[in-house]
C-alpha cells in the first residue's frame, strides 16, 4: 500500500478554504500569546540556554541518569518496569491490568501511548479505556487520533464537538457553547474517575536525583485519576529526564509559557510514593530513542519536552493540519523525529517545511529543527527512491548553481520566461504550484546585474 | 539479555560525548511580591483576598456557602462539616463542595502554591472539591519558580502539587471554561 504524502494529505485539508484559514489564525492567536509570555520573563534566553544545556547532559549521562532514576523510585516503593518497543510496553500494562484485576481505566493524556498504541491494543483485549482530557475525550468519541500534542482536538469546531457529544453523552442537538459542553463533559468524566480502579498518565519530567515524576495538567485529570483509583501506571520516554528536582525550576517555567503562554500548567503534580495500601509503576520505554541518540545530526531531537510550540508557528502545519503529517507527533518536531523510525513512510515529512527557521526560534530547548529538516531531506534523496521528480530537479539545480556561467543563463532565460508565461499554464489544474500562489513580478535584471552597475557610485 | 540491559547497552553504544551539567540560576527579587503574585494568580483564573484574619475566611464562607453543603477544612479557625482525617477511602469525599487548605508557600510569576501531601490529607481533595479555598501566609512569598524548588523538598512526602488556580480547559475552540473536572473556583487569603 502507497501512503498518503503529506502534499496529498493537505490538499484534503485545504478543500475548506474557510475551514483552513480559522486553523491558521487559531493557532497563530496561540503563538502570540506565547510571544506576550515569553518577552515578560527578561531571563527567557537564558532559560531556553539553560534547558537545553541540560538536556545535553541528560543525553550524554542517559545510562547513569536511567539507574539513578530506576534505584530511588525502588526506594520509594514504585515498581519500575522497562520496554524496548511499543509492544513491550503495552504488555507490561496489559499484565498489570490482568495481575490486578483491573476493569475500568481512566487515562490522562500521553502522547507515549498514542505513539505505542496502547488504547487500541487494550480494546482488542476487551478493555475500555477512557480518555479524561477534554479534547482527547472529544476525538476519542469521534474515532481520531490527536491532530496536535497539546490541543488534540484543535482541528474541531464547537459545533462538530456538539454534534459529536450530542451523539456520545446526550448533550441537546445543536448545542455548541463550550460551557455548556464542558459541563457535560465534567458530568460523564466524574463517574467514569470515580468508577476507575486504574489510572494511566504520561510523564512530563521523572527526575533523576528523587526517582519521581511530574505530570502537569490544566484540567486537573490526572490528579482526579490517579488519587481515586488503586493503581496508576506512568508510562514515560527515557528521555523525559532531567537529573536534578532543581531543574524543574527552568523547565516548568519554560514549557506552559510555550506551549499556550499560560505562566504554568494550573496542576504541576509531584509523584514520589504510591498513596498507603495503593500501588504505582512506571514504564521506561526505549522504542526507537536508543537508535535516535546515537544519529549525531539528529539526536538533539530528543531533547524535546512536547509544548508544541514549533507546530503553533509552523505555516506549513498551520495550514495543513495536524493529520496531514500521518505520525503521533505531527509538526515540525514530527517530520524530524519520525523519520528516524521509518524512513520510506515519513520520506515527505522533512519537506513539509519552508525552512524559515521559526520553529528552532520558539523551540524551548533550542533544538534546531530546521536545520535538521534540511539534514534528513539530504539523507532521503540519498537513500530511497521516492519521488523522482524531485530527485532530478535537485540534481540539475545542484549543477547548475555549481557552473556560475550556466547560473546567470538560467536566471536571463527565467525571466524572460517569467514574463512570458500565460496564465493559463500557472493556473492550470496539472500545475499544483500554481494554486494558492501568484508569480512574482519579474526584475529587469539579475542583482548581480545591478550590482555590477551600481557598484562604483 | 533483558530489556533493561539491552537499552542500557544501546545506550552505552550511542551516547554523545560527555556535556557539563549546567549551574543553577538565580535571578533577581521582584520587588512588589504581593502585587506580582496577585496578578499572576489571576492571569491563571484564581482570585486573591488580603485578610487580616482567619475569623475573615470564616465570614467569607458563612457569607458565599449555604450551611448544610459539605466542608472540609484543614485550617484551624475555619470550620468545617466533614472530617477529612477519620476517612480512610477517598470516595467518600466524592460530594465535597469546599475544601480549606494550607498553602505551603506562594511563587509571585505565576501564582503557584506549593501542597505537600501533608498539606491535603488525601491527595484527592484539592481537585475533588467544588470550590477550593487555600490560606497563604504573606511572608512565604517567593519571587520565581527557582527559588521554589530551592526551599521545596518535592521527595519529603510521597505526592505535593503546585496548584496555580482552578480546573479549567480550552479544548473547545480554545475558549476558556473554569471548572473542567476539579474545583470550579479557587480563591487564595492571603494572611499576615
Amino acid at each position: 500500500m502507497k501512503t498518503q504524502s503529506h502534499a496529498q494529505a493537505a490538499a484534503e485539508f485545504i478543500k475548506d478554504d474557510a475551514r483552513t484559514h480559522w486553523h491558521d489564525e487559531t493557532l497563530w492567536h496561540v503563538r502570540q500569546k506565547r510571544d506576550l509570555s515569553a518577552q515578560g520573563i527578561p531571563e527567557w534566553e537564558t532559560l531556553r540556554d539553560t534547558a537545553s544545556a541540560t538536556k545535553d547532559y541528560v543525553l550524554s549521562h542517559l545510562g547513569e541518569l536511567l539507574e539513578q532514576f530506576e534505584t530511588n523510585a525502588l526506594a520509594n516503593g514504585i515498581e519500575v518496569l522497562w520496554a524496548k518497543d511499543a509492544q513491550e510496553h503495552n504488555e507490561h500494562v496489559y499484565r498489570i491490568l490482568q495481575e490486578n484485576k483491573v476493569s475500568n481505566i481512566v487515562k490522562s493524556k500521553s502522547i507515549l501511548t498514542e505513539e505505542c498504541g496502547l488504547n487500541h491494543y487494550l480494546e482488542d483485549k476487551g478493555y475500555d479505556v477512557v480518555d479524561t482530557d477534554l479534547g482527547e475525550r472529544i476525538i476519542q468519541f469521534a474515532k481520531q487520533a490527536p491532530s496536535h500534542i497539546v490541543l488534540p482536538a484543535i482541528h474541531l469546531k464547537k459545533q462538530d464537538i456538539g454534534e459529536i457529544f450530542h451523539e456520545h453523552i446526550g448533550t441537546e442537538k445543536g448545542a455548541s457553547d463550550p460551557k455548556y459542553l464542558t459541563e457535560a463533559a465534567r458530568q460523564h468524566l466524574r463517574k467514569k474517575f470515580v468508577e476507575a480502579n486504574a489510572a494511566i498518565t504520561g510523564v512530563n519530567f521523572g527526575i533523576a536525583e528523587t526517582g519521581g515524576f511530574v505530570v502537569c495538567t490544566n484540567e486537573g485529570n490526572a490528579d482526579m485519576g490517579t488519587h481515586l483509583a488503586d493503581i496508576h501506571i506512568a508510562c514515560m520516554g527515557i528521555e523525559k529526564l532531567i537529573p536534578r528536582a532543581t531543574d524543574l525550576g527552568v523547565f516548568l517555567r519554560l514549557l506552559a509559557r510555550s506551549a499556550t503562554g499560560q505562566s504554568i500548567t494550573n496542576y504541576s503534580s509531584h509523584f514520589h510514593k504510591p498513596a498507603p495500601g495503593k500501588k504505582l509503576y512506571i514504564i521506561l520505554v526505549d522504542n526507537g530513542r536508543t537508535e535516535q541518540l546515537g544519529r549525531e545530526d539528529f539526536k538533539n531531537s530528543l531533547k524535546c519536552i512536547r509544548c508544541g510550540a514549533c507546530m503553533n508557528t509552523c505555516p506549513i502545519y498551520r495550514r495543513s493540519g495536524g493529520y496531514s503529517y500521518n505520525s503521533t507527533v505531527p509538526g515540525p518536531i514530527g517530520s524530524i523525529l519520525s523519520p528516524g523510525k521509518d524512513l520510506k513512510k515519513y520520506s515527505t515529512l522533512p519537506f513539509a517545511s519552508t525552512l524559515c527557521g521559526s520553529c528552532s526560534d520558539v523551540c524551548p530547548v533550542k533544538i534546531n529543527i530546521h536545520e535538521q529538516l534540511y539534514k534528513w531531506r539530504q539523507v532521503i534523496t540519498e537513500n530511497t527512491d521516492v519521488d523522482a521528480s524531485k530527485k532530478l530537479a535537485m540534481k540539475v539545480a545542484g549543477y547548475t548553481f555549481g557552473k556560475p556561467v550556466l547560473y546567470d543563463l538560467a536566471g536571463k532565460m527565467a525571466r524572460t520566461a517569467l514574463k512570458i508565461t500565460p496564465d493559463s499554464l500557472v493556473y492550470s489544474s496539472l500545475n499544483v504550484w500554481g494554486k494558492h500562489r501568484d508569480l512574482p513580478d519579474v526584475p529587469k535584471e539579475s542583482f548581480k546585474e545591478w550590482y555590477q552597475k551600481n557598484r562604483k557610485s | 539479555m533483558s530489556s533493561k540491559a539491552s537499552i542500557l547497552a544501546a545506550i552505552q553504544k550511542n551516547k554523545p560525548v560527555a556535556s557539563p551539567l549546567p549551574d543553577l540560576l538565580s535571578f533577581p527579587d521582584e520587588p512588589n511580591l504581593v502585587e506580582k503574585y496577585e496578578k499572576g494568580l489571576s492571569g491563571n483564573g484564581g482570585q486573591l483576598m488580603q485578610v487580616t484574619a482567619i475569623k475573615n475566611v470564616q465570614d467569607y464562607i458563612e457569607a458565599n456557602f449555604p450551611r448544610e453543603q459539605l466542608k472540609a477544612s484543614l485550617v484551624e479557625g475555619v470550620e468545617g462539616n466533614i472530617d477529612v482525617n477519620n476517612i480512610s477511602d477517598p470516595h467518600d469525599l466524592e460530594h465535597v463542595e469546599l475544601a480549606v487548605l494550607q498553602g505551603e508557600l506562594g511563587v509571585a510569576e505565576n501564582g503557584a502554591i506549593w501542597m505537600p501531601e501533608k498539606n491535603v490529607v488525601h491527595r484527592v481533595l484539592p481537585f475533588i472539591a467544588q470550590h477550593l479555598i487555600i490560606i497563604l501566609k504573606k511572608d512565604t512569598l517567593l519571587t520565581n519558580m527557582h527559588q521554589a524548588y530551592e526551599k521545596v523538598k518535592v521527595n519529603d512526602h510521597g505526592y505535593g502539587v503546585f496548584i496555580a488556580g482552578p480546573s479549567k480547559t480550552a479544548d473547545i475552540e480554545q475558549s476558556l471554561v473554569i471548572g473542567a473536572h476539579g474545583p470550579r473556583s479557587l480563591t487564595v487569603f492571603l494572611m499576615d
